[in-house]
């Protein structure tokens, strides 16, 4: 098991967001997290992430963790190679081969601003490739992508997690983004 | 992307100059000229060199002080205490900065001492540093750094308060370490403040070290002044002012602008 996770009860303030979550996640397993927006998948995801101390329960997590977020999330400031070096914490041949398992090769010179959208989404999860997680956390990274790019980024994200299979958790709220690469599926539901 | 666009919002110092367009070097050269001309025709219309001695006087006995030695070590002394008072300021209030900016608590307790500091005179401070820690150097440092600080760390808080969430949290998921965290993540995102700060500190700092050589220095520019003042001499004041704007300048163009456009290298790929 990679991730294991009950939450019991997380709110902010007086409002109350997730209240007895419980699942887990083992290596090769893709939980696709699905609910209308507003209801808490994003919290949830940063819960699982530890970037949100703030609730009741326990998260486990078992090994290294990697994430894409909704926005490509890069530091413009540093080249697409040292993107993937100064945080998967990889060398450069290994990132050379990160950028090129995304169809980026030969772009690794390049700062984020002098690629396309559709290029940094890729260097993004090529991020997330590199570092080799145990476990992945997906935060609607295909929100506002056209629905062209949508098709390229879905089969690319899914050959990546059949390749290293790691313990995946999918938030998004497209139904057939879900039915494609998710081996389980969880509603959230509005708290009554 | 978004952050790319602010961060060109607040770049903003120095445009870059529209095609076919004289180099920055030639219109630089061209604006001190001009501003020589005015000078030496303002002298030539009061035709008094006790009053207001024109290049032609000035520059010659620029030339003489710095033959004999002396402008080279009142210069040196001035722009030593410049540099001490330059980096207890900048440090103490980048760290100042960055806390207030980031923890709206902390900023609530502390921002009504900075408003108090940032509205304490100048002169204020550096009379009571001379009356508490006496006539020395040290009264000298710190009374510049605490006329420095509060401006650095009111600018370095709004620096601190437009950081990227995102970035910081993606640093936290990839297991990034906080030296890493502050020179990819951090100091990137400040760098446009600290460059502002920089310039805007120096030329701050170096004026308030010549009021504190002025009253109470027996070395530096603001001593040589003083001395010079009392004796009427105008063109031996023009003299040290002058020659300590030239260091200011040459510390812009040779220190600062290299380092502003290495920091803005990312920008213009």
């Amino acid at each position: 098991m990679s991730l294991h996770a009950a939450i019991h009860a997380k709110s902010f303030g007086a409002l109350p967001v997730l209240r007895d979550v419980m699942f887990q996640v083992r290596r090769g397993e893709v939980l696709a997290v699905l609910g209308p927006s507003g209801v808490g998948k994003s919290t949830l995801l940063r819960l699982l992430a530890g970037l949100d101390a703030d609730f009741t329960g326990e998260i486990r997590r078992e090994g290294r963790l990697a994430m894409v977020f909704q926005e490509p999330t890069l530091m413009p400031w540093r080249t697409a190679l040292d993107n993937l070096r100064l945080t998967a914490g990889v060398d450069a041949t290994q990132a050379q081969a990160a950028l090129a398992r995304v169809g980026l090769a030969g772009k690794g010179g390049m700062y984020p601003g002098q690629l396309s959208l559709g290029q940094q989404r890729r260097l993004s999860l090529a991020r997330a490739y590199a570092a080799k997680p145990a476990i992945l956390l997906l935060d609607e990274p295909f929100v506002s992508l056209d629905t062209a790019l949508v098709t390229d980024m879905l089969a690319l994200t899914e050959s990546v997690i059949a390749e290293q299979r790691p313990a995946t958790v999918f938030v998004t709220h497209a139904q057939a983004e879900a039915d494609r690469l998710a081996t389980r599926q969880m509603m959230l539901g509005a708290l009554a | 992307m978004a952050l790319s666009d602010t961060a060109r919002l607040t770049s903003g110092q120095s445009a870059i100059p529209p095609p076919r367009a004289l180099p920055n070097w030639v219109v630089r050269g061209l604006s001190l000229s001009g501003l020589l001309v005015f000078w030496w025709g303002l002298s030539w219309l009061k035709a008094d060199p006790m009053v207001l001695p024109g290049p032609q006087i000035v520059l010659p006995r620029l030339g003489a002080e710095a033959m004999s030695g002396a402008l080279w070590h009142h210069l040196g002394a001035t722009l030593w205490r410049v540099v001490q008072a330059f980096v207890a300021a900048m440090s103490l209030g980048l760290v100042l900065g960055i806390l207030m900016g980031l923890m709206p608590r902390l900023n609530r307790w502390l921002d009504p001492w900075l408003v108090f500091f940032l509205n304490l005179p100048a002169l204020v401070v550096i009379v009571l540093c001379f009356l508490w820690i006496g006539l020395n150097e040290t009264a000298a440092i710190v009374a510049v750094a605490i006329n420095k600080i509060p401006l650095v760390t009111a600018m370095l808080r709004e620096g601190a308060r437009a950081l990227n969430g995102q970035l910081a949290d993606m640093a936290q998921v990839f297991g990034m370490t906080r030296m890493a965290r502050l020179r990819h993540i951090l100091l990137p995102q400040l760098a446009p403040h600290l460059a502002s700060t920089a310039r805007s500190g120096l030329s701050l700092i170096w004026k308030i070290v010549l009021v504190v050589e002025f009253l109470g220095r027996g070395q530096g520019v603001g001593f040589k002044i003083h001395l010079h003042f009392q004796m009427f001499d105008v063109t031996m004041v023009m003299v040290y002012a002058l020659s300590f704007i030239g260091v200011m300048l040459a510390i812009e163009t040779l220190v600062l602008q290299p380092l502003e456009a290495r920091a803005r290298r990312w920008r213009e790929a």
